[in-house]
């Protein structure tokens, strides 16, 4: 990414100027970079508001009104931090909420990487008879959407005994996920044929070629499917929503939607749960930012 | 030598299959089989053929969740695609700070949909919530009452969904970030001005990136959930089904009536519709999709 830094942006006043306008070229520049900087804080506060005013409303004591006649978008009045132990442990129980999703989560991001990995050498660095088919299979299975599959799938797991467990939200995990096989596939690839066969001359079997030399330089892409999967598992609703039924079984997402969509919403404590259940998947951005961004360069545009 | 690594590719490759074949074949035939039977589980499934897909057409809110969706599709693809492409040209700047501003812009991106919903169900009140506070300051004595009126349901969404457009900025991003720096200066030499290098440059350049936003945006259109069932409160408040998203309508009928016969069938016709925009958007794209031959991509 650090070579494209050079390109020049679109918008942009062109470089070459004559000399007598050069004082109007720097006041049209001055005028740019103002008005470039108000939308970009213009869209920022379109972004932070709107937390700001969660934790405003996070912050009030049970008895002062979240919604006030002029929206407070600061914390001035009320610092009631102890919402967020209210809603941690003893109103609510999102402490168990989030080790639930962790363990779903650690579970999920595990499975993806074994199989996936496994999966995309396989695609990526092995000549088989039937790897077109596969291939052609694989993306077949990328297009059609999951929710497709809800209804059966959610039969199946029934007859094995496996509704109101976490098995239906991590198994699947264990025999890959296909975008992410997908992706690996095509980063492997990108990796240097000579290796392979430097290393066969030197007596590796496939798998330690595997385990030795390409999975070590996959690390990019490894790091960007587990943030992926972390997130997706974070985030997900529609599978606890179908496959939990207990509530000291729940994920942050389901017992989140289940504060709302009862009639006395506690505002200020759902608020308060609300800040508190999206700090991990924010951590987790911030921690792996530029290398989440340029895996994502790499998805829909290396075919 | 060849044997041997063909026994290994499928041994790598058993994880992958045996999903194929549990999660993947089997729910497909049973789904298929399933929507041409009648069955809740109790007792054995029933063969009713052509039944569930004939009855979708007396089904009133089968058809209100069509009208749902596409009002959303309609509203959201073409919205989230100019104003993501917007906000990657600005967030593409070169210009102190930019990281900083990048950084916020795509936070909301990462956060989960029923976060997000949760926080603009408070925000979207339409009594009380601070938006409406905030246009009533604005002398604006009517405003829209979002969620809870009958119009302004979806284009809520679809302005929630806004308030996330970082997520489909950083594609584009990534996109902008890949065009050779070499066409601007050719096209500065040409004397090609701002906008004659976004149209004849960029544009062109992002048509791959066009495609796979246009294509993601639109299937995901087609899977709204999360937002719509906290937006909705598990449908159960106030707006009837304003809400009724075509994929709220089918966990309704499979998860809360226990009609699986026909939730598998209403899957199906989701399949055919997912796969139907594919090729279509494939067919057409050749005419405006434009690939550059990179030799780099080829290391």
């Amino acid at each position: 990414m650090k070579t494209l830094e050079k390109t020049p942006t679109t918008g942009a006043p062109p470089r070459e100027i004559p000399q007598r306008s050069a004082a109007r070229y720097r006041v049209r520049r001055i005028a740019y970079k103002v008005v470039m900087y108000a939308i970009l804080l213009g869209l920022t506060a379109i972004i932070l508001l709107p937390v700001s005013w969660a934790l405003t409303a996070a912050l009030k004591p049970d008895l002062a009104p979240v919604f006030t006649p002029t929206p407070e978008w600061f914390p001035t009045e009320y610092w009631e931090w102890g919402n967020f132990r209210l809603v941690l442990t003893e109103v609510m129980p999102f402490l168990r909420y989030m080790i639930n999703t962790m363990i779903i989560v650690t579970a999920s991001i595990l499975g993806v990487l074994i199989s996936c990995s496994l999966v995309g050498f396989a695609f990526g660095r092995l000549r088989f008879r039937g790897s077109k088919v596969l291939f052609y299979v694989l993306i077949v299975t990328m297009l059609i959407p999951w929710q497709a599959l809800i209804v059966p799938q959610f039969l199946l797991f029934v007859e094995l005994g496996w509704y109101g467990t976490y098995l239906p939200l991590i198994v699947p995990s264990f025999t890959g996920v296909a975008f992410f096989i997908f992706l690996i596939r095509q980063y492997m690839r990108t990796i240097p044929r000579d290796l392979d066969d430097a290393a066969r001359v030197d007596g590796l079997n496939t798998w330690q070629i595997f385990w030795r030399i390409i999975l070590p330089l996959s690390t990019p892409v490894l790091t960007v499917c587990a943030v992926f999967t972390f997130l997706w598992r974070w985030n997900d609703l529609l599978g606890p929503l179908i496959y939990l039924d207990d509530g000291s079984k729940f994920t942050v997402a389901l017992g989140l939607a289940n504060l709302v969509t009862r009639a006395d919403t506690p505002w200020n404590l759902t608020m308060a749960a609300n800040l508190v259940t999206v700090i991990p998947t924010v951590l987790v951005y911030f921690f792996v930012q530029k290398k989440l961004i340029g895996g994502i360069a790499s998805v829909g545009l290396k075919g | 030598m060849a044997r041997k690594e063909q026994r290994a590719a499928y041994l790598f490759l058993s994880p992958w299959l045996i999903g194929l074949v549990a999660f993947w074949l089997i729910p497909i035939i049973g789904s298929l089989l399933l929507s041409f039977s009648e069955w809740n589980i109790i007792g054995d499934p029933e063969w009713v053929g052509l039944d569930n897909y004939r009855d979708m057409i007396d089904d009133r809110t089968f058809w209100v969740s069509i009208r749902v969706t596409l009002k959303y599709l309609l509203l959201s693809v073409p919205l989230y695609i100019g104003a993501g492409l917007l906000l990657s040209l600005v967030l593409n700047l070169k210009i102190r700070g930019i990281n900083v501003f990048r950084t916020i812009l795509f936070l909301p991106a990462v956060l989960s949909g029923v976060a997000v919903a949760v926080l603009w169900v408070a925000l979207l009140n339409p009594d009380v919530g601070a938006l409406n506070e905030l246009l009533r300051s604005l002398g604006i004595d009517d405003p829209p009452r979002w969620l809870d009126s009958p119009t302004w349901a979806v284009p809520s969404v679809v302005l929630v969904g806004m308030w996330g457009i970082g997520g489909g900025a950083i594609i584009y991003l990534a996109g902008l970030q890949n065009i050779s720096a070499q066409l601007y200066e050719a096209a500065l030499l040409d004397g090609a001005g701002p906008w004659q290098r976004f149209r004849y440059v960029t544009l062109p350049m992002i048509t791959p990136t066009l495609l796979f936003v246009l294509l993601t945006s639109l299937i995901e259109a087609f899977q709204v959930f999360d937002i719509a069932y906290v937006l909705s409160r598990g449908g159960t408040q106030g707006i009837g089904d304003s809400l009724q998203f075509y994929l709220i309508n089918l966990w309704n009928e499979a998860f809360v009536n226990g009609e699986y016969g026909y939730a598998s069938a209403l899957a199906w016709v989701l399949v055919l519709a997912a796969a139907a925009v594919i090729l279509v958007i494939f067919r057409t794209s050749g005419r405006w999709v434009y690939y550059e031959y990179d030799p780099e991509r080829e290391r």
